[in-house]
């Protein structure tokens, strides 16, 4: 495998076309091998992917810690909503929904960045998580006065998306052949992420990704280089909404159903667990994460199988295990591999260098050591 | 104007459970900064304990009465509570105290989430209520309806909070504390044994959330292993409001907060002209929480935290 | 990081995710699988595994009585599963029920994961019967496949609406509603009924679904002095609230749906339950045919009965009919038999209209009196 591995890296080219053609086989050998359901878990893996990418662009890139990530999310998945559903009546094609879904989430990421830009570390985790909560509470009760949002019920019959006049939304009869929608959106969803993989390594490489690490390690002293630390902050935050507002709208647009119980506080929790257990800062290690915090808890769903198969009977109920089994790993994964699975070198560096270089380097990383 | 009253004994006894929690909250995070997730879970597991010796204790002696029964119970849940953080702090935090902060607080949820599922497993799906084992003497003072109770609540987090602040100010134990929070490795050199000074603010801390998790669930007459989670981010909410690592400014946050609930459910709707009811309770609070945080970063009574150079 | 490197390493990742697929069990022929979903982890999951026993107790009980289908004898095996009442999850879920090859399911719990899941029964052309699910949009997307057992918010509300006013003889009422999709729909229409039978409504207040402490609108409540409080809910925070209503001194009623009408109620709520009415849809149990024996069945092998296990039983029961009917397991033969459901279950007497819904059920009310719910009556 190792040997594979090394002459790969030395031909990229064939390398990136073994990965093409994977990447496109990969739900037709998920759904043959081991079930259409997990060409659904395809698909969330992905959406996770794509928000654990924007989350990363505030947290590891600049360093800025927020706990109220999913509300950007869900503003996108809103803003489809209105847009392409009975609720209004408008049903305007996603590619004019998407663009302005991701806009609308940005702006307001801008507007929520603004008030915190003076505060740092876990003062911000809180007003970020504060922020998160308000607006998943104004999704729950905003059917009156006026019904913008259908309050708890949630929004129904999302249009699905739709090219030409060939609907996502439909399962495909093809040659006795049955592709249900979940596959399409998978190819839908893979060229998003595809997009927003390539962003965020350009971003990693350009003048504001070297600025926000600046800011990252030391904002004082970024600050005294002349860098405008409170504009580049807010292009964090307005960046890393954009992509959250744009993985809502797909999501809205998916499901064909949203409502505020998907937005919650512990979506926020595990899109930041995801980029933390796969090494923040390191996009190959953020996608890690994501696949691995998706997967997981689904593998896990196999336990009862699993017994059923080995003692011929369910000796400990799953779904008692399950969530059990979830805290376990997040743990002893922390234990094992602090820096996350794949860190980025530059943390890695840091992990190697003696103890007292590498508190230094832990207390800049969130800046509330006094 | 005792409807105004009441909102405030309301507020102000739902503050102080807010403040028993947020205690053990700013502790913590006062010597290591670290947000301790699992701290409302310990809550939690005291609660449980506790009804589960008052359960044993109610069917082997019948006739105790009740006070002792109860008393009883938070005596078993705080030497548990006590073993729970211990061991918590040894096996998931103590090994990351020198990895990047994000890591412990990755920990910190995973503990979280084991301890809500064990206690699923031990003490079942099910909400369980607390026995009517307390006098429900009722007081009125201008208009207002006061429970024993919730007196009790109030006064005993008045009392844990000056032990504790006369603990860490006066006690040989506290300046360790102190020391270790200014500085580990200053205070290792000075002959501080950090690590113990660490367990030692683990313990007490859990010991006060074992406190706080009998009180809450003789308050609400209920426990369940999911309690702990919104209680926790309430109460943690209420120590960085009040300043975090601070414990009087735990107090004030806690005492605040629940105040500001209170205030604001009972009385959004007419303030807005209808527009914005009680479902808009918690934005009330959060929007208070951000307010002050943008004008006070450090929290109310928190220090000012320089920039660092 | 240059893309080449990237993409080695992202290949190497997908290698180790897509070999570490390992080959389907397949079942026997005999065997019939039926999906079950709700809640099991979370805040919910007392009331989730309520409905899991509830459907595996009808599920034991025709196996041991012995179900011939087609001319062959068949077995049901019921797959249980975990929605974590969320949305996304509840998709998930669908499809691994349908990936399985079950020819129907009941569930979900909750509404908000009832509605999407039931996108996917749709497609895959399986019946869905739903024993709690009551928000009005499920069986208003115009799908066959969708069914419930119970009544839905809009016929609930309507009854208790009424009876509050013209039986309870409320005049001024206050209302709360815990922002669920269940919930806020029953507080809604209670709130329309109300208002249309003469009743004033001085008070709307809300809380969440893991709040204990209602003191602060219950303070701001006893300000309008209602005779009533209807609550639009789940026991975990019913409870609660009937101890800090009494308290508080509010002297009024405390009215709620069928999530306070259950034991677990009593038990939060303590000596403060009494005199507490609350709905439940569909006739007394007790006085149901097989009604006393069910719970005497249940009880014995799970505890008390939380609150739908009787619905998921009866669901079940729907669903074996129409089997029997079509003398098939076939999906598509069961839905065409579904809507000719006449049965007469332990949670009342169950026929579909043409959405899905329970035509005419009936709706009963029940005080609590000395410590334990007395039948008041039962409304059409």
């Amino acid at each position: 495998m190792k040997r594979v591995l090394d002459s790969l890296r030395r031909r990229p080219r064939l390398a990136f076309a073994l990965l093409t053609v994977l990447l496109a086989a990969l739900p037709f050998i998920m759904g043959f091998g081991l079930g259409n359901s997990w060409v659904r878990v395809l698909d969330f893996v992905l959406l996770y992917v794509l928000l654990a990418i924007g989350l990363n662009i505030v947290v590891g890139y600049a360093g800025l810690l927020d706990l109220g990530y999913i509300a950007f999310y869900a503003l996108g998945a809103y803003l489809y909503a209105w847009l392409a559903s009975p609720h209004f009546g408008l049903h305007l094609p996603f590619w004019v929904v998407l663009p302005i879904g991701a806009a609308f989430a940005g702006l307001f990421g801008v507007l929520l960045g603004a008030p915190t830009l003076r505060l740092r570390g876990d003062y911000l985790a809180i007003v970020t998580l504060g922020f998160g909560e308000i607006i998943r509470i104004f999704m729950n009760n905003l059917n009156a006065p006026f019904n913008l949002t259908n309050g708890p019920q949630g929004m129904n019959l999302i249009d699905p998306v739709r090219i030409a006049t060939f609907s996502f939304g439909k399962p495909l009869h093809f040659h006795g052949l049955t592709l249900p929608p979940t596959y399409f959106y998978y190819y839908l969803f893979l060229a998003f992420t595809l997009l927003a993989i390539f962003i965020a390594l350009r971003l990693q490489d350009s003048r504001i990704g070297r600025a926000w690490a600046a800011i990252r390690e030391d904002e004082v002293a970024a600050a005294a280089m002349g860098i405008n630390t409170r504009n580049l902050k807010l292009l964090a935050f307005a960046m890393g909404a954009t992509f959250g507002g744009l993985a809502g709208g797909l999501f809205a647009a998916f499901q064909g159903f949203i409502s505020p119980e998907s937005f919650t506080l512990w979506e926020s929790i595990l899109v930041l667990c995801m980029i933390v257990l796969g090494g923040m800062g390191n996009i190959p290690g953020v996608i890690l994460g994501a696949i691995l915090l998706t997967m997981i808890p689904e593998a896990l769903r196999y336990i009862g199988d699993l017994q059923r198969a080995t003692l011929g009977h369910v000796v400990v109920d799953p779904s008692d295990l399950r969530m059990l089994l979830f805290g376990v790993a997040l743990v002893s994964m922390m234990l094992f591999r602090p820096a996350g699975l794949l860190p980025s070198r530059q943390r890695k560096r840091e992990f190697a260098a003696e103890n007292g270089v590498a508190e230094q380097e832990q207390a800049s990383l969130y800046d509330a050591k006094a | 104007m005792d409807i105004f009253i009441q909102q405030l004994v309301n507020g102000l006894v739902l503050g102080s459970i807010y403040a028993l929690v947020a205690l053990g909250y700013t502790m913590v995070y006062g010597i290591l900064e670290l947000i301790n997730f699992a701290h409302g879970e310990v809550t939690m597991i005291g609660a449980m304990v506790a009804l589960t010796v008052i359960g044993v204790l109610m069917g082997a002696a019948p006739d105790l009465p009740g006070v002792v029964v109860v008393l009883a119970g938070i005596l078993v849940a705080i030497p548990a509570c006590m073993a729970l953080a211990f061991a918590i702090e040894k096996i998931a935090y103590r090994p990351l105290r020198k990895a990047p902060r994000l890591a412990p607080l990755i920990t910190a949820i995973g503990v979280s989430i084991i301890l809500q599922n064990l206690a699923m497993l031990i003490w079942g799906r099910q909400y369980i209520s607390f026995p009517a084992l307390l006098p429900v003497a009722r007081f009125h003072f201008l208009g207002a309806s006061i429970s024993l109770l919730q007196i009790v609540i109030v006064v005993l987090a008045l009392v844990i909070m000056a032990g504790l602040w006369l603990l860490v100010e006066k006690s040989r134990l506290g300046r360790a504390m102190r020391a270790t929070a200014q500085s580990r490795e200053v205070a290792q050199l000075m002959g501080v044994n950090v690590d113990r000074v660490i367990s030692a603010t683990f313990i007490i801390g859990a010991a006060i959330a074992a406190i706080a998790g009998v009180m809450v669930s003789a308050y609400y007459g209920l426990a369940h292993y999911y309690m702990g989670f919104m209680l926790g981010l309430k109460a943690f909410s209420a120590a960085v409001l009040g300043g975090i690592g601070n414990i009087a400014g735990a107090m004030l946050g806690g005492l605040l907060l629940g105040v500001i609930e209170a205030l604001g459910a009972g009385y959004i709707g007419d303030i807005t002209g209808g527009f914005l009811g009680s479902h808009y309770q918690d934005v009330f609070a959060f929007f208070v929480l951000i307010g002050v945080l943008v004008f006070r970063p450090s929290g109310l009574l928190g220090e000012r935290v320089a920039n660092r150079a | 990081m240059n893309f080449g490197k990237f993409a080695v390493s992202a290949l190497s990742l997908a290698l180790a995710f897509s070999l570490s697929g390992c080959g389907k069990t397949e079942d026997a022929g005999n065997v019939i699988k039926i999906g079950s979903v709700a809640p099991l982890t979370g805040p919910q999951t007392h009331i989730g595994k309520d409905n899991e026993n509830g459907a595996r107790l009808a599920v034991d009980e025709i196996n041991a009585k012995g179900l011939e289908l087609g001319g062959k004898k068949v077995k049901l095996e019921l797959l249980g599963e975990d929605d974590q009442a969320e949305p996304k999850t509840a998709t998930i879920v669908a499809q691994k029920l349908v990936d399985a090859g079950v020819v129907a399911v009941i569930g979900h719990l909750n509404s908000g994961t009832t509605i999407p899941a039931s996108k996917i029964y749709h497609d895959a052309g399986i019946p869905q019967i739903s024993p709690s699910a009551t928000a009005v949009a499920y069986t208003a997307q115009g799908y066959n496949t969708a069914y419930r057992v119970m009544a839905n918010d809009a016929q609930q509300g309507r009854a208790l609406g009424q009876f509050a006013v013209t039986k309870m003889g409320a005049k001024k009422i206050a209302i709360i509603d815990d922002r669920t999709a269940y919930g806020q729909g029953l507080a809604d229409e209670f709130e329309k009924a109300a208002t249309a039978a003469g009743g004033e409504i001085v008070a709307h207040e809300f809380t969440n679904d893991h709040a204990t402490d209602f003191n602060a609108i219950l303070t701001s409540i006893k300000g309008k002095s209602p005779d009533l409080v209807f609550f639009g809910g789940m026991d975990p925070q019913g409870g609660p609230m009937a101890r800090q209503l009494k308290r508080l001194g509010l002297n009024a009623k405390l009215l709620g749906g069928d999530g306070l009408q259950n034991a677990n109620f009593m038990k939060l709520a303590g000596a403060d339950a009494e005199g507490v009415v609350a709905s439940s849809p569909g006739l007394p149990i007790d006085s149901m045919p097989g009604g006393p024996e069910f719970r005497k069945k249940f009880e014995a092998k799970y505890g008390v009965i939380q609150v739908y296990a009787p619905y998921a039983y009866d669901a079940v029961n729907v669903l074996v009919a129409a089997m029997k009917r079509a003398d098939s397991a076939d999906p598509a033969k069961v839905l065409a038999e579904l809507p000719k459901t006449d049965l007469q279950g332990v949670s009342g007497p169950i026929k579909f209209d043409a959405k899905g819904d329970t035509s005419g059920g009936a709706v009963t009310l029940y005080e609590v009196k000395n410590g334990a719910w007395q039948v008041l009556e039962t409304v059409k």
